[in-house]
């Protein structure tokens, strides 16, 4: 195949030899080519799903422990990604916020085409309510979020930008940056805020 | 009740469960695909009319099986490179039996309640003549080292719309997706507990899952495309898994939620 022929010898070229002090034995273009050969059934459009940005060649490389200097760098370009409403209500329905956080479907390959919107599967990693006990501890405990946090303001923004982009608050955060990589909506977001912030949400009761 | 007490209770259950799976060995219904693996390992096909047993060498000779799943992923001078037990199984059928694998690549695994396909019987069969020994996959050739390193590389790599990496689910101790605990897999001490359990029979999809099986739906829920069976990257993943649970258990076919 031409191709393998091409990137072969771009390979050998002046280019390899790059690696990143965390990886000394790997050529990182090495790995770029070796994940453009792994799916051959994907079609045309999903072959950048295997790029990184800036942000995520950063968190690979340090293990998600980024240095001091390379997380002021991720906090400053994630936080420009940040999209807030535009009638500047961050507190949607927490009823439809609720089945957000239950959904896990949406972008998988054989979520395609998609039968109903994304979810943000919070559940996953996430205790929120006492009702649902099949919760994941990938993440910290959401029980009672807004409760113990009196319901302030400053915390219902805080916890919409972390919905939206979670590096933007915690560098090289393990939470999926669902805003600023369209897996949720603004309004969806939005609901999940009023499930975790809202006092009439089961999350605060 | 408090989240902790929940917490408790949830992890009680969890171990009841999996006590409950190891009771007796005997009632895995994964040794009824081993035994279908025996039978094909032996079985003469093709042109030439051969059986694995007579041409396939796992690594110890051919048609040595016993210890052979032990020592892979391995490189491979004839293929000239590095290979997992699937893959290698997969060449030997390419190579001796004139086996053509351009309808098996497109589906290479078993859907919900169906069994696993014949080479993942096979995969099992040699797995389960490992049993009882300890992981010791290759790592001396060069092939072998880059494969682990890029392997390593790969587990850490974080890609595609949610932003993950293996490392995210699988890089701290003590996590649960949903009520599905996740094994640290970059640490030898809890790699060891897990990687030679496979091929596992997984009772919610009544199938055995390969390595292979189980790297794709990963990548699946990763939000990537289908893993390629056999893809360079599919075994320097392998190579990394086993690399990391050296002189762990080989317990195959495992038994799983």
């Amino acid at each position: 195949m031409k191709k393998i022929v091409i990137l072969a010898a771009a390979c050998t070229a002046l280019i390899c030899g790059n690696a990143s002090a965390q990886d000394a034995k790997v050529d990182p273009l090495h790995v770029d080519v070796m994940l453009k050969f792994a799916f051959s059934q994907a079609p045309k459009d999903w072959g950048g799903r295997t790029d990184q940005d800036e942000t995520m060649k950063v968190c690979s490389a340090a293990r998600n422990q980024p240095s001091s200097a390379q997380a002021d760098a991720i906090v400053a370009r994630e936080k420009a990604k940040i999209k807030y409403p535009d009638d500047g209500k961050l507190m949607g329905d927490w009823k439809k916020g609720e089945a957000i956080a239950q959904s896990g479907y949406g972008m998988r390959f054989s979520d395609y085409p998609p039968r109903r919107p994304n979810g943000g599967n919070c559940y996953a990693c996430h205790q929120m309510t006492t009702a649902e006990v099949s919760y994941g501890t990938v993440g910290p405990s959401l029980l009672e979020y807004g409760k113990i946090r009196k319901f302030a303001q400053a915390d219902v923004k805080a916890v919409y930008e972390k919905i939206y982009n979670a590096h933007a608050a915690f560098p090289c955060s393990l939470m999926p940056r669902f805003g600023s990589n369209s897996v949720l909506s603004i309004d969806q977001i939005k609901d999940l805020v009023a499930l975790v912030m809202s006092p009439e949400s089961p999350v605060n009761k | 009740m408090s989240a902790s007490d929940q917490d408790a209770a949830t992890e009680r259950g969890l171990e009841q469960y999996r006590r409950m799976l190891k009771a007796d060995p005997w009632d895995n219904p994964g040794l009824l695909d081993s035994d279908r693996g025996e039978v094909l390992w032996s079985a003469k096909k093709g042109a030439k009319n051969v059986s694995l047993a007579e041409t396939c060498d796992l690594g110890k000779g051919v048609g040595k099986v016993d210890g052979a799943f032990a020592e892979l992923p391995r490189y491979f001078e004839d293929a000239d490179r590095v290979q997992d037990a699937e893959t290698r199984i997969l060449w030997c059928m390419e190579r001796f039996q004139g086996f053509d694998s351009t309808a098996f690549r497109k589906s290479p695994h078993p859907s919900g309640g169906q069994p696993v396909k014949d080479i993942g019987a096979i995969a099992t069969f040699v797995a389960n003549k490992s049993s009882g020994m300890k992981v010791a996959s290759k790592a001396d050739h060069p092939k072998e080292k880059e494969a682990i390193a890029l392997g390593e590389a790969l587990f850490f790599r974080r890609q595609g719309p949610f932003d993950f990496s293996c490392a995210t689910c699988h890089a701290e101790s003590g996590k649960r997706i949903r009520l599905q605990p996740l094994p640290f897999l970059s640490d030898p001490k809890e790699a060891k507990q897990v990687v030679g359990e496979w091929p596992a029979y997984r009772v919610s999809s009544t199938h055995v899952m390969t390595m292979q099986h189980r790297l794709l739906d990963c990548y699946w829920q990763m939000r990537l495309h289908r893993l390629d069976f056999a893809s360079d990257v599919s075994v320097a993943l392998s190579a990394f898994l086993y690399d990391r649970a050296r002189d762990g258990e080989i317990a195959a076919p495992g038994l799983k939620r």
